[in-house]
């Protein structure tokens, strides 16, 4: 909410800056988001005392003066307001000054005489409508000061952000009472300029619901809808006179943003803003059959509301309506109808507490939020409403004229008192350190609480009604906490038991499949996840925009989008991985909602590293670098399992599995790319294909002391013949002195017929405990011919 | 002179000393920066050592210490560069090696992980372990069990993204907490780091999915003290000593409330655009665990205790990194995760 420093200071004298309140605010209840300084337009006016006045020589009405504004030399100024004398201070604007409105003053010459800047007039200053001559103040500020700082007129905005469980904060009146408390100055209501009496004009309620007094008669006031309205009270006031509000009251308005409108309207804004009870003035003529109901609306009926537009109305919103139709919306907004006017004499004020879910869905449903809404629906005070009601009254009577008041209440009986328990062992254990007793009484009292009962440990707590908040111990113990003060309390690090929850091993997995991926050169993104399109399983009910309403069900669906975004930006070296949440087709047996998996997943495109200069072309990631990944990845998410890429048909290359279990997949990525993009490769690995991923740590085997030996075999290999298929054909017949088999060369061409590729194994030989013969291995590898030979009718190839 | 003073002077001399040898390019220049510098006549670092006799006697020994160390800096500074400059710079019939390194590519985590795993790290030294929890949830878990008032103002400081009737996107990592209390006893130390949705709009400074943080500790005799001390100690260790302020503030799971800022890191407290003027920046939300939190999950309240914080890594990540606009997380370019991973 907004507020002005200067309304605070009207209930509470404090002597600090508005900075100062601010700080006040956030440290003990709300946090001040801004503090805006207000008619910055005045910030070049200066005090100006006038040492010499003489009339002019060419002019009746002007005079000739000289005028001290704290510069060492006097300024010539001509003025035409017959009040201007001698040894009195003026605002003065000198030569350079801009005025509000964008007048600049300039050095000029009147009737022959120099003039070298002005004394201004109220009105000149935007300050009222005060024709009378220029503005002789009466303040003993040295010439040369700021008028801003000198009058009362440079209030400040604070720009309150008040937290939902404390609506007793959204007025003046309840940050007053938390600056009074702090500040050990008294609160009071601010008195009512121009009035003579508290409660002047003011009949007492009857016992009935139709209010008493002399005149015409007052209408009858029926609550049909009391769960929607808990306490409808009503002043009718007769002969106020419409007109602009007096520059106190405006002034008030305005500075909390607001626009003032007319004394009638102002004065019901005063008490928003002033007290926190929304106010409505009903044009009392404008009211038929002299009847107020508090009822609900129909579905057939309609009201043009204040701002203009029609409203359709329906049965779960509560109405304020005369004896035909609704005059307006409870406790959201008043209706054209039924508004007051210059030609309005006779008003009803209503001053009532509307229940906080009605207005709330109320003012959802019609999509407007008003001053009003914000504060029904944050919960008014029920007791203090007979109180504002007269005080609106009694500044009815000052600002408007009115002569009479006459009261309704449709809900008398005051609230029974509620008490809270409080421990002060409780307070102690809560907060780490005890309170005495001592002062928790004199801190909430300070705010309005009071201590009921107790004795020893245990205290009954009076709630005030403004505190709805307050509904058990907890909230009292914060109170206690917020006024001993936050920046109060030890932040001396204590001792501390260790957890009995282990790390979530999807966390450990995470962190090894990260550090697998930046060490293979790739970058991680965290893109958004909702994708265009999807099953409706995976819709989002309101989504934000059209083009992200589904979840995803691959990462790679993300991370495509992102690739594509690198080549739009002609970025052609990508090289992204994610690892994140992914949704599947199922439902989740507890929650009901999609249910979800880790999963963790690569792009890559481009040169497969940077370009030098002895290598100006890298080559371009493909298929094996693809494939590494996957094995990377694989390996990094379930230690110790064995991960093969078996390969797959459709879109998939390969199909990754963990211990034979289907773990991801790597694919060739269709991508929305420019021409001149490389080809493209997606991994995608599922980190809860295994569960009990983690193996027993293998154990350690004697690093070899004997030679090996290697033998190179290129076979003819047909190209229906799977290279796994060869490989384990080697590794059979070779038995167990075979160490190690590596591909490593793939040729076709000259010498190698159509079909037939050649393929180059390295093998390694070596025997763990002595040096192996020439022949020995020459045997082993005749063997292996043969056996390939019999098994896959391969051969060795001949140059 | 103050030890201040002349410990600044030799400072200013390294940097600049240094620079100036670099700068050299033949014997005759470097010769001319050396006695410049260390010259015996008219060298910079002899003017500095003149005041030595000016500082007090305990201060001395210090003094030279830190002449000795600045001199042997730059002698060797010297020493390399003469070796370069003899060298006639580089040239070798066969081979520049003015030429450039060959280079692998750099791969690199997400400045929002970096923060995330930074957090883990301090908080691990205090005891913390980590706990995750799914990102699709129900309404129980994401509201009711936190004590969020059903159809209440403070429902709209989290706008939700539904999937059906009482499912939901979470729409912070508070669920964890649930989860945790029910799987596991007191006394419990966690941190649950995940992504979490509101519906809010993706512009310069919002988006509807960004990563949180929270921590939760349960045990008996813990105390709103402990939390303003860890927090006070987190930050001091995450930004380096920093004043730090807590304020009232209100979430329907934790009572009494508070939020925790800590002095702007590009104003230092002065006001800017950056805090808003305020000369302050919040960094976490905070609180004792509600007991109606503790009794929703069948913890025994009037034994145990417990409190709760949160904090966005994201913007932590941007205010360390300068970043102008939170998009620039999301939008996994290239040219920004080669600058800022780690
Ligand atoms: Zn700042």
């Amino acid at each position: 909410m907004n507020a002005s420093y200067l309304w605070l200071r009207d209930f509470v004298p404090f002597d600090l800056s508005a900075t100062g309140i601010g700080d006040l605010l956030t440290s003990r209840c709300a946090t001040v988001d801004e503090v805006v300084p207000l008619r910055q337009d005045l910030s070049g006016i200066v005090i100006g005392r006038v040492v010499e006045a003489a009339p002019h020589p060419d002019s009746d009405y002007l005079w000739v003066t000289k005028v001290d504004a704290g510069l060492g030399v006097l300024h010539d100024v001509v003025c035409g307001a017959s009040n201007v004398s001698v040894g009195t201070s003026y605002p003065f604007a000198a030569v350079g000054t801009v005025l509000p409105g964008g007048l600049k003053i300039e050095k000029r010459k009147i009737r022959g005489s120099v003039s070298e800047g002005m004394l201004c007039s109220a009105r000149e200053l935007g300050l009222g409508a005060d024709h009378e001559g220029i503005m002789a103040l009466e303040t003993a500020a040295a010439p040369g000061s700021r008028f801003l700082d000198v009058l009362p007129v440079g209030d400040s905005r604070l720009l309150v952000d008040v937290l939902p469980n404390r609506p007793d904060l959204l007025s003046h009146q309840g940050l007053a009472r938390e600056i009074a408390a702090a500040t050990g100055v008294a609160l009071s209501r601010p008195p009512i300029p121009g009035s003579a009496r508290a409660g002047s004009g003011l009949v007492d309620p009857g016992n009935g619901h139709r209010a008493t007094g002399t005149g015409n008669l007052a209408p009858v006031v029926e609550v049909q809808d009391a769960e929607g309205c808990p306490r409808y009270m009503s002043a009718v006031v007769r002969g106020v006179t419409v007109a602009p509000s007096p520059d106190w009251l405006a002034s008030r308005i305005e500075s909390v943003g607001g626009r003032s409108i007319n004394n009638v309207v102002d004065v019901t804004n005063y008490m928003l803003h002033g007290f926190g009870q929304p106010m409505h003035a009903f044009d009392l003529a404008r009211l038929s059959g002299n009847r107020v109901v508090v009822r609900r609306a129909s579905p057939t009926e309609k009201l043009v509301t204040l701002d203009g537009v029609e409203r359709r109305l329906d049965d779960s919103m509560t109405v304020i309506a005369d004896a035909e139709k609704p005059q307006a919306i409870a406790g959201v907004i008043g209706g054209k109808g039924s508004e007051v006017n210059t030609s309005t004499t006779d008003i009803l004020l209503e001053a009532a507490v509307f229940d906080a879910a009605r207005v709330r869905a109320t003012r959802t449903r019609l999509g407007i939020s008003t001053d009003a809404s914000y504060r029904f629906e944050r919960g008014v005070d029920r007791t203090s409403v007979p109180d504002l009601l007269a005080y609106a009254t009694e500044m009815l009577v000052s600002v408007a004229g009115a002569t009479s008041g006459e009261i309704t209440d449709s809900s008398p009986a005051a609230l029974a008192p509620r008490s809270v328990e409080l421990r002060l062992s409780r307070v102690a254990q809560l907060l780490g350190q005890p309170v005495t007793r001592e002062e928790i009484d004199s801190n909430l009292s300070a705010v309005g609480f009071w201590i009921a009962s107790g004795a020893g440990d245990r205290l009954e707590i009076g709630v005030p009604t403004f505190r709805p908040d307050v509904v058990s111990e907890i909230e009292l113990i914060e109170e206690v906490a917020r006024l001993h003060g936050y920046e109060n309390f030890s932040s001396e690090l204590r001792p501390f038991r260790p957890g009995t929850v282990p790390d979530a091993p999807m966390h450990l997995a995470a962190k090894r499949v990260r550090g697998a991926c930046v060490a293979a050169g790739l970058l991680e993104a965290r893109p958004m996840p909702f994708v265009r399109t999807g099953d409706d399983s995976h819709r989002v009910r309101n989504p934000l925009a059209e083009d992200e309403a589904f979840l995803r069900t691959s990462i790679l669906d993300s991370l495509a989008r992102r690739a594509e975004y690198n080549l739009a930006h002609t970025q052609r070296n990508v090289r992204l991985f994610e690892i994140g949440t992914v949704f599947t087709a199922d439902r989740d047996a507890d929650t009901g909602a999609p249910a979800e998996q880790t999963h963790a997943a690569a792009v890559v495109l481009g040169d497969r590293r940077p370009a030098h200069f002895t290598e100006p072309r890298p080559p371009h990631y493909d298929e094996w670098d693809a494939k590494g990944l996957a094995v990377l990845i694989g390996s990094a998410a379930f230690p110790g399992a064995d991960i093969t890429c078996v390969p797959a048909g459709g879109d998939l290359l390969w199909t990754v599995t963990a211990n034979d279990r289907p773990a991801g997949s790597v694919r060739r990525l269709k991508l929305d790319a420019p021409v001149w993009a490389a080809a493209a490769f997606g991994i995608e690995v599922d980190m809860e294909a295994l569960s009990d991923a983690l193996a027993e740590p293998k154990p350690y085997m004697p690093v070899p002391a004997m030679p090996s030996m290697e033998v190179d075999l290129a076979l003819v290999v047909p190209d229906s013949t799977p290279a796994a298929d060869v490989e384990r054909a080697i590794r059979n017949a070779a038995g167990d002195l075979l160490e190690s088999l590596a591909l490593f060369d793939e040729f076709r061409g000259i010498g190698i017929s159509e079909g037939m590729r050649s393929l180059a194994w390295r093998l390694t030989f070596r025997h763990p405990e002595r040096t192996l013969r020439e022949k020995e291995i020459q045997g082993r590898t005749a063997k292996i011919l043969s056996a390939l030979e019999a098994a896959l009718g391969i051969r060795q190839r001949t140059f | 002179m103050t030890i201040d003073e002349f410990l600044g002077a030799l400072d200013a001399l390294d940097a600049s000393a240094l620079a100036l040898i670099a700068s050299a390019s033949t014997p005759a220049e470097l010769e001319l920066a050396r006695n410049r510098v260390i010259g015996r006549k008219s060298g910079e670092l002899g003017a500095i050592m003149k005041a030595l006799p000016s500082l007090a006697p305990e201060e001395r020994r210090g003094a030279g210490a830190a002449v000795n160390r600045v001199k042997s800096v730059i002698e060797a500074a010297l020493a390399l560069r003469a070796s370069a400059v003899a060298a006639g710079g580089v040239i070798d019939s066969a081979r520049d090696l003015t030429m450039p390194a060959r280079r692998q590519w750099k791969g690199g985590r997400h400045p929002v992980t970096v923060v995330i795993e930074e957090v883990e790290e301090i908080f691990r030294e205090l005891g913390f372990t980590t706990a995750l929890g799914p990102e699709a949830e129900t309404e129980w878990y994401n509201f009711s069990a936190l004590n969020f008032p059903s159809d209440h103002p403070a429902m709209e400081m989290h706008d939700t993204l539904y999937l059906g009737d009482d499912t939901l996107l979470r729409t912070h990592t508070s669920p964890v907490q649930i989860r945790t209390m029910q799987r596991y006893p007191p006394p419990i130390r966690i941190l649950a780091p995940g992504n979490v949705y509101r519906r809010d709009f993706f512009d310069a400074s919002h988006a509807p999915m960004f990563a949180q943080i929270e921590g939760l500790a349960v045990d008996e005799g813990i105390g709103f003290v402990d939390l303003k001390a860890t927090l006070t100690h987190f930050a001091n260790r995450f930004f380096g000593a920093t004043k730090t302020r807590f304020r009232p503030s209100y979430f329907p799971f934790t009572e009494p409330s508070a939020e925790m800022d800590v002095e702007c890191r590009i104003c230092h407290g002065s006001g800017c655009s950056s805090c808003k003027n305020t000369g302050w920046m919040e960094i976490f939300g905070s609180g004792m665990v509600h007991p109606r939190v503790l009794e929703a999950v069948g913890v025994d309240a009037e034994r145990y205790t417990g409190w709760a914080f949160g904090m966005g890594p994201a913007r932590a990540a941007m205010l360390r990194y300068g970043l102008p606009d939170i998009r620039l997380l999301y939008d996994s370019d290239m040219r920004f995760l080669e600058q800022i991973a780690g």
